[in-house]
């Protein structure tokens, strides 16, 4: 048996299901590899993320279609994702992240600038595409895929390979710059790490050295950047300025109280006080209009899919999709975490989105993305015994 | 660990970390978690009371609803102060997304000039509250209304909005009488109630606009609004109206007023006249005038320096704050005294050789005429300005004596019921010699002070009230201004009017009456010429102001001097004599001799008072002053 495992963690190849006659006892969701529960649990966050952008764009019902086609988008490539069995992936990882640093390259000499920084790349006329967006996936996937030939836990030398997978990309992503993308790629791909076994000596070096660097960190950050680190810290020390965002969205959470002031009746959204309340300030109108009931629930939710999504993951048959699977769940944990932190005013203002709640569709993409993904390994795990 | 891995290199191994690893990520997802439903809580539970208020701050403005300014009227109801709604170019900044374009299309639009454009850029960067406007330019016409009209939509954040500006349509007949309202400065904004004055910007600065300015200001109210972060208003939640302000009623008459100001013609100098037996302030000009309506959207500098240099000083208001030598005008008010403190009698008579001598004093104090007009009693004295007799007077009275009596008719005191600025001008006495200038009064200081001259110097108010209480034989009045606010008579003010004056025998005022008519119609009186075709009995005096002194036994030729030190023209008059209903003073400076330029101006006055049914004719009695001009007048 230890054998068998073996031949498994070293060669990875797609395995079908085997026998014909197991095929017939699948159900349906088996058979499009779907996760019931977790994909019912996706379409109600969804479902609540569109009631409440509802109210955030100002009732516009055109934002709730737009953002309801960028779901159907989501879904279908989720729906793609997850008919892919592992090894493809695995296959593939090495290719998807070289070209990603590709186009990384490519933004930082022709893209597009766009909101005060360069992550377009634009090709008139056909599409215009953020590769950071993609990294998101590809680094963890390729970190994984290398950690996964590898014996585990990984050794310095892996660390060392692996820290240069992960700066490559995030250095180009920081330059554009993009201080939330370049957060969560590296997240993705440090939880990869983690979840293969990084030994705990090692993890309180990385923090003593995180620490040690803050300083250097703190002198390349832009100036804007460095303004909405000090407004965290004051943000009455410019209330029209910087400090505007964060006053407003604690006043517009707070002014929500236990209960909220009702659906489409938070003066602080409607009224326009609240910046950005349909993007990435949006749950300072669920704050404001549902209350603490309300964003609890909505938190609750959130812990359900991270929990069945990290039992999904454990699930996994392969250290590959275990990898893969745990960072990509607990990716979406930091979406979550950076976002609420920052409107509830406990992090600094970094552009995070809450996952399937604010308006946009390259997020919402990205993270259906990284279900199907999650998906494909749990669906294409061996059923064996164990 | 090392040994571990030599050991155990299974993915039971791998599967163990993972599943160790994963635990503790759920762990720290629940912790983390708890920690943002924290935040959460304590945001929107033990902080709710805190963000609530602020949330409502943010949402309800309060808008100050200013209040109209109260109209004056003339006596006849004649508007002389409106209200006329103008059209301002504000700016909102944060709703402009191209500054510079905006106002490179706004000059374009506007043809302003180079100068202008610059002004405009300035204003337009004028640190401003979030989403308020900011003025850019005042009292756009309908031309330029019309063009940002039609290309707002090219104009976010540009804003034509309609105010209430003061406008006077006599400005410059009025302008002192009335004064104006401008801009509230700093100083003024420190000391007015902010609450009353909330939305206001403007505020009586001078005359009647400034000693009425709580009764024609009212109350500010307010609005309750709901407004968006852009401070666009959205809906009113509520409201208290503004109480607007009263109108006033003016004693002024326009017609009089603007007849006083034709009547100077372009000269420097004042005319008043009162209702005597009312205090009512008929006429008061103060010449040259100027256009208050410049200072009520804000003068610009060249026009405010050029008022200032002008030599004329427009802006100085002669009525109530010039100070002249009332000359011969008060030898009425002199003759009183005498005969008030029995000093002289109507009857008694002294002989006048053309001068007067102190006991012990070779200096010789002049009379006008040369020769003398040999004897002399009261009524003559006064008829024909003697300056001996008077000389003689104030001799005997002292200045002790001779300055109470003067202040019994409000010399050297401010007399107005409701004059903003007035002065006092001056009665010298001894207390105020040593006061001023640490010396004693000095007896041939008085014989200067008893025809006019010297230290005493009077305003052309004070002379006209001293006329009115005069011809009320005695009996006080203070001029005032307003008769009325809104529907009720304007209050008296306490502390009130002087003691009425007496006299030992009250057919002595008839006595100097008869002194004052003769100098109209006397065959030597000095206004002779001016008494011709009188339809009513008139009694006035005439008085020459020296602008300079001049040495002792100089006869000077007017003519010979620049104008503008010639000497000033004054004449005080009231009429009828026995039933008096208006009393004038008239101060020409540089005139000349008094009994020809002032006691014309006099006459038109009362003639117009008098025969109101009658069109006075401005052109003839000009002609007639031309006409007495090239003659030597007496004083």
């Amino acid at each position: 048996m230890g054998m068998i495992d073996l031949t498994r963690v070293l060669r990875p190849h797609p395995v079908r299901a085997p026998a014909s006659g197991i095929s017939r006892r699948r159900s349906l969701w088996e058979r499009i590899h779907l996760d019931p529960w977790l994909l019912g649990m996706l379409l109600l966050l969804m479902a609540s993320g569109l009631v409440v952008l509802y109210s955030a764009s100002g009732q516009r019902l055109e934002a709730v279609i737009a953002q309801g086609i960028r779901f159907g988008v989501a879904l279908a490539v989720m729906f793609f994702l997850a008919q892919l069995t592992p090894s493809t992936l695995l296959r593939w990882a090495l290719a998807v992240y070289l070209l990603g640093v590709l186009l990384l390259v490519a933004v930082e000499l022709f893209g597009d600038v766009g909101m005060g920084a360069q992550r377009w790349l634009v090709i008139p006329g056909v599409i215009r595409f953020q590769p950071s967006e993609m990294m998101k996936l590809a680094v963890p996937l390729m970190v994984a895929a290398y950690l996964s030939r590898q014996e585990l836990p990984p050794r310095l030398r892996d660390i060392a390979v692996c820290v240069v997978l992960i700066a490559v990309p995030v250095v180009l992503i920081a330059r554009q710059p993009d201080l939330g993308t370049s957060l969560l790629v590296t997240s993705a791909a440090v939880f990869v790490v983690l979840l293969a076994g990084l030994s705990w000596r090692f993890i309180a070096a990385l923090a003593v050295i995180a620490a040690a660097a803050l300083p250097l960190l703190w002198m390349n950050l832009h100036n804007y950047q460095r303004q909405r680190v000090l407004t965290f810290l004051d943000p009455n020390s410019d209330p029209l300025g910087s400090g505007w965002n964060i006053i407003q969205s604690t006043t517009a959470i707070g002014s929500g109280g236990v209960f909220g002031k009702g659906w489409l009746q938070g003066t602080q959204s409607q009224l326009e006080f609240l910046p950005e309340r349909h993007t990435d300030f949006i749950v300072a109108v669920l704050g404001e209009e549902f209350g603490l009931v309300g964003i609890v629930a909505i938190l609750l939710l959130y812990l359900l899919i991270i929990s069945r999504g990290l039992w999904l993951a454990a699930g996994a048959q392969d250290t590959f999709g275990r990898l893969v699977a745990g960072s990509i769940i607990l990716t979406f944990f930091i979406y979550v975490f950076v976002n609420v932190g920052m409107v509830s005013g406990i992090l600094p203002v970094v552009g995070v989105p809450l996952p399937l709640v604010s308006y946009g569709g390259t997020s919402s993409v990205t993270l259906m993305a990284g279900f199907g993904i999650l998906m494909a390994i749990h669906a294409h795990r061996r059923l064996l015994p164990r | 660990m090392r040994k571990n891995r030599d050991n155990l290199k299974s993915p039971e191994q791998a599967l163990r970390i993972f599943r160790v690893r994963a635990l503790l990520a759920v762990v720290l997802v629940f912790a983390m978690t708890g920690l943002l439903m924290g935040r959460l809580a304590y945001l929107q539970v033990v902080q709710h009371e805190v963000y609530s208020t602020r949330s409502e701050k943010n949402r309800v403005r309060v808008e100050p609803l200013p209040p109209t300014r109260g109209l004056i009227y003339d006596r006849n109801g004649v508007l002389l102060a409106e209200n006329r709604p103008t059209y301002n170019l504000t700016l909102v900044r944060e709703r402009v997304d191209d500054l510079d374009a905006t106002l490179a299309l706004l000059v374009e639009l506007l043809e302003l000039s180079d100068e202008e454009a610059e002004a405009f850029r300035l204003r337009s960067r004028q640190r401003q509250r979030p989403f308020q406007p900011a003025l850019l330019m005042s009292d756009l016409d309908e031309d330029q209304i019309a063009r940002v009209s039609v290309n707002r939509h090219l104009l976010p954040g540009v804003e034509v909005e309609a105010q209430l500006l003061r406008f006077y349509p006599d400005a410059e007949v009025m302008a002192h009488a009335l004064g104006y309202v401008g801009r509230i400065n700093a100083e003024e904004l420190a000391t007015l109630d902010t609450g009353r004055y909330a939305g206001t910007h403007f505020m009586g600065k001078t005359g009647v606009e400034r000693f009425y300015e709580d009764e024609l200001h009212g109350q500010a109210g307010l609005r309750k609004v709901e407004t968006n972060a852009r401070g666009r208003v959205l809906r009113e939640l509520g409201r208290t109206d503004p109480v607007p302000g009263q109108h006033l009623t003016l004693t002024i008459d326009r017609k009089m007023q603007k007849l006083a100001y034709e009547l100077m013609d372009g000269r420097r100098g004042s005319i008043v006249a009162v209702a005597p037996q009312t205090g009512e302030i008929l006429a008061m000009v103060s010449a040259p005038g100027f256009d208050s309506n410049q200072f009520v959207t804000g003068i610009d500098v060249a026009s405010y320096r050029a008022l200032q240099e002008n030599l004329d000083l427009p802006l100085y208001n002669r009525a109530i704050r010039g100070h002249y030598p009332p000359g011969s005008t008060i030898k009425p008010f002199l003759a009183f005294a005498g005969l008030a403190e029995g000093v002289i009698t109507p009857d008694r008579a002294i002989h006048d050789p053309g001068f007067y001598q102190l006991p012990n004093d070779s200096r010789r104090y002049r009379n006008w005429l040369r020769w003398g007009h040999g004897r002399v009693d009261m009524e003559r004295s006064i008829a024909v300005s003697n300056n001996t007799y008077y000389y003689s007077l104030a001799h005997e009275l002292g200045i002790d004596r001779l300055h109470d009596n003067m202040s019994a008719f409000g010399f050297g005191q401010r007399v107005g019921h409701d004059i903003f600025g007035e002065s006092t001008a001056l009665m010298p006495s001894r207390d105020w010699k040593r006061g001023r200038f640490n010396q004693p009064w000095y007896p041939g200081e008085t014989l200067s002070v008893g025809i006019g001259q010297g230290y005493w110097q009077v305003t052309p108010l004070q002379l006209a009230t001293a006329t009115a209480v005069l011809a009320n034989r005695g009996q006080w009045v203070k001029p005032r201004l307003a008769s009325r606010i809104g529907d009720s008579p304007v209050p008296e003010r306490v502390p009130e009017t002087p003691p009425d004056i007496e006299i030992p025998n009250d057919a002595w005022w008839d006595r100097i009456f008869s002194g004052m008519e003769k100098v109209m119609t006397g065959h030597e009186g000095t206004a002779r010429r001016t008494g011709v075709g009188l339809e009513y009995r008139m009694a006035g005096k005439s008085g020459t102001a020296q602008v300079f002194s001049l040495g002792q036994d100089q006869r000077y030729n007017a003519e010979e001097l620049a104008e503008r030190l010639r000497d000033h023209a004054l004449f005080m008059a009231f009429a009828p004599t026995d039933d008096p209903q208006i009393a004038v003073s008239v101060i020409v400076e540089n005139a000349g001799g008094g009994s020809t330029h002032a006691a014309h101006l006099a006459r038109a006055m009362t003639d117009a008072w008098l025969l109101r049914d009658r069109e006075p004719d401005v052109e003839e009695l000009r002609e007639a002053m031309e006409d007495d001009d090239g003659r030597v007048a007496g004083n």
